[in-house]
């Protein structure tokens, strides 16, 4: 489906912890690493960049082979870019000669973003004389993201870069990934407990518990799987990728097309045929089996149903076909047997509310992945 | 007038002074150059020598000096097994000449060189010697660009406090040196003799310089680690 650039199979013993792992790193876009505190997502950062050497397995990137068997390539001969979740700014240094310490130690290479685009991305121009003790933690981090960009990597390893931060630094620092999403050249791991999160950002999921690998995969692919109980609970989605059509002055509303249908939704987000990613939650969608002739929900639209499945507390999971996309909806018990739900039934869907996750220009990361599935 | 002229009279010959601050000036230099490998070690390994070697740096905190000095006149002396070599390769004795004088004091100051070495190199965060790797910094480039800047407080307690230490020595100087002047006649050892010679006048001179010196660089250590703090 995607082509691969790297092959990570390592297993690492602790006392108190297994790490035992094998995934694969598509050439493009951002892989997230899901899966509850502890269960090894940052050890398995820590193997890919060398910083374990009780790792046994092998690590492939790019045709390298930075481990197997005995041969150990050490950290700072893998052209890996690292950001800490404590950013770990060299507290000694100014902003600018922390940029520049893994940038003189790197082979630099001139067709890749310069600097100051990179320094200007992450809007850190006017932070680069002063000292990390004087920066707050959102500056911090974003100062500790364009280091690790400055090292000109072949691959981004991100480790929860938000996780020690408050609602309001997560919002001022989101952008910024979502425009690095968008304009960065090489794969990304991120690594991340909050769903929300990877959402936004990935393109491809990994989902991980008790040190081992549950499933991998397209990121939307992932959120439809049902057999996957740590992305289901209160939070089976369906993950959207639409391009804006036309925006409504009167009603402000904005219509946007996905592979084989519309849906609008409330605001402006962006010009024609901007990109955007939705997110749909399982529980705002109903079904019915007329078209609802008056009703106040905007989205209605015809749905087959392909598969459901029965879940705890009494609700059922209905995945449905709409147009070339699949979403997921979730109903009682009651409801499934009253609309006698069988696969291969046609019906409505009623889209209650739709969250629109980024408007970033994520086209280069996007079009590169239909490329590859074509 | 007669205040100036009784000071002049009194006043001792300043050699034992300007010995004491060129031995520990060469004792702290050649400490720090070859203790910093070994703290940087004892900070990072988890060998099980660790606890044998922190014990024999610590052992000059605890023993009597005569028993150093003791040990070291026998290990030091024409017949011994360091004291030998050196009369075969230079012709000199070891022993009563200042150069068993810097071999004694790195032994006796060692503890005071080491140990805030030790203690700094042991705070700098593994966090920073990671990230500095992940940069693409091979392990001696990161010693020297973030390890001992980040530990360059611990270098500035480990020379003051290795400096008045060794100025301060009387027991060990006395075993191994003896009171030979311009060579082995340090400063404690010179007030020691006026008070035996009864030359009140001029040990006080020498006791109260050493005095002041001594606070002033007690003084300067914790007047910088204050600032310091205060930086970061």
């Amino acid at each position: 489906m995607t082509i691969e650039a790297g092959h990570v199979a390592v297993s690492l013993s602790r006392p108190d912890f297994t790490l035992d792992v094998d995934i694969r790193v598509p050439s493009h876009g951002v892989t997230g690493i899901f899966g509850a505190s502890g269960c090894g997502k940052t050890t398995l950062l820590r193997c890919i960049a060398g910083l374990e050497q009780g790792a046994r397995g092998s690590v492939g990137f790019n045709g390298d082979l930075w481990q197997d068997g005995d041969h150990f390539v050490p950290p700072w001969q893998r052209p890996v870019g690292y950001v800490f979740q404590d950013a770990r700014l060299f507290p000694h240094m100014t902003v600018a000669r922390n940029l520049h310490y893994g940038r003189r130690r790197s082979r630099v290479t001139p067709e890749l973003t310069s600097p100051q685009e990179i320094i200007a991305m992450l809007g850190i121009d006017h932070l680069l004389d002063r000292r990390p003790a004087q920066l707050s933690g959102g500056e911090r981090q974003r100062a500790s993201i364009a280091r690790a960009l400055l090292r000109y990597p072949s691959l981004v390893l991100m480790d929860e870069p938000l996780a020690n931060l408050d609602a309001a630094r997560k919002h001022e620092i989101m952008p910024f990934l979502d425009r690095l999403h968008a304009s960065l050249k090489v794969p990304m791991l991120y690594v991340s407990h909050s769903l929300d999160e990877m959402t936004r950002l990935c393109d491809h999921l990994v989902v991980m518990q008790s040190g081992k690998v549950l499933g991998q995969g397209r990121l939307h692919d992932m959120l439809m799987r049902t057999d996957l109980p740590i992305l289901g609970g209160g939070e089976a989605s369906t993950v959207l990728d639409v391009r804006v059509l036309d925006y409504d002055a009167q009603y402000q509303l904005s219509r946007l097309q996905f592979a084989g249908g519309e849906i609008v939704v409330p605001g402006r987000h962006g010009d024609r045929d901007c990109p955007l990613r939705l997110r749909i939650m399982a529980s705002d969608v109903s079904l019915c089996r007329e078209r609802p002739q008056s009703s106040s929900i905007l989205n209605i639209m015809p749905a087959v149903v392909e598969s459901r499945q029965a879940e705890a507390g009494g609700h059922v999971l209905v995945q449905l076909r709409v147009g070339e996309m699949r979403i997921l909806a979730r109903v009682t018990l009651k409801s499934a047997e009253a609309l006698e739900l069988i696969p291969g039934q046609s019906l409505f869907a009623q889209i209650k509310s739709v969250a629109v996750k980024n408007s970033a220009e994520q086209v280069a990361v996007d079009e590169a992945n239909n490329r590859e599935m074509i | 007038m007669e205040i100036f002229h009784s000071w002049s009279e009194n006043m001792p010959g300043l050699g034992p002074l300007w010995l004491s601050v060129k031995l520990g000036l060469v004792t702290t230099g050649i400490l720090i150059l070859f203790g910093t490998p070994l703290a940087f070690w004892l900070s990072r390994t988890r060998s099980h020598a660790k606890t044998i070697v922190e014990a024999m740096v610590a052992l000059p905190i605890v023993l009597p000096p005569t028993v150093l000095g003791f040990y070291l006149l026998i290990l030091l002396g024409p017949s011994g097994a360091i004291g030998g070599y050196w009369l075969k390769l230079t012709g000199e004795t070891l022993t009563f000449s200042f150069g068993g004088l810097i071999l004694a004091s790195i032994l006796y100051s060692m503890p005071f060189v080491i140990q805030p070495l030790q203690n700094a190199f042991e705070s700098v965060s593994r966090g920073f010697v990671e990230a500095a790797a992940t940069l693409g910094a091979r392990p001696l480039d990161v010693f020297f660009t973030v390890v001992v800047p980040l530990g360059a407080r611990g270098f500035l307690t480990a020379a003051i406090m290795g400096f008045a230490h060794t100025l301060g020595e009387f027991g060990v100087v006395l075993m191994v040196g003896g009171n030979i002047p311009g060579q082995t006649r340090v400063i404690s050892i010179a007030i020691y003799d006026h008070v035996e010679a009864m030359e009140y006048g001029q040990a006080h001179a020498l006791a109260a310089m050493l005095l002041v010196f001594s606070f002033v660089c007690m003084f300067a250590l914790y007047f910088i680690n204050r600032r310091w703090r205060h930086d970061h």
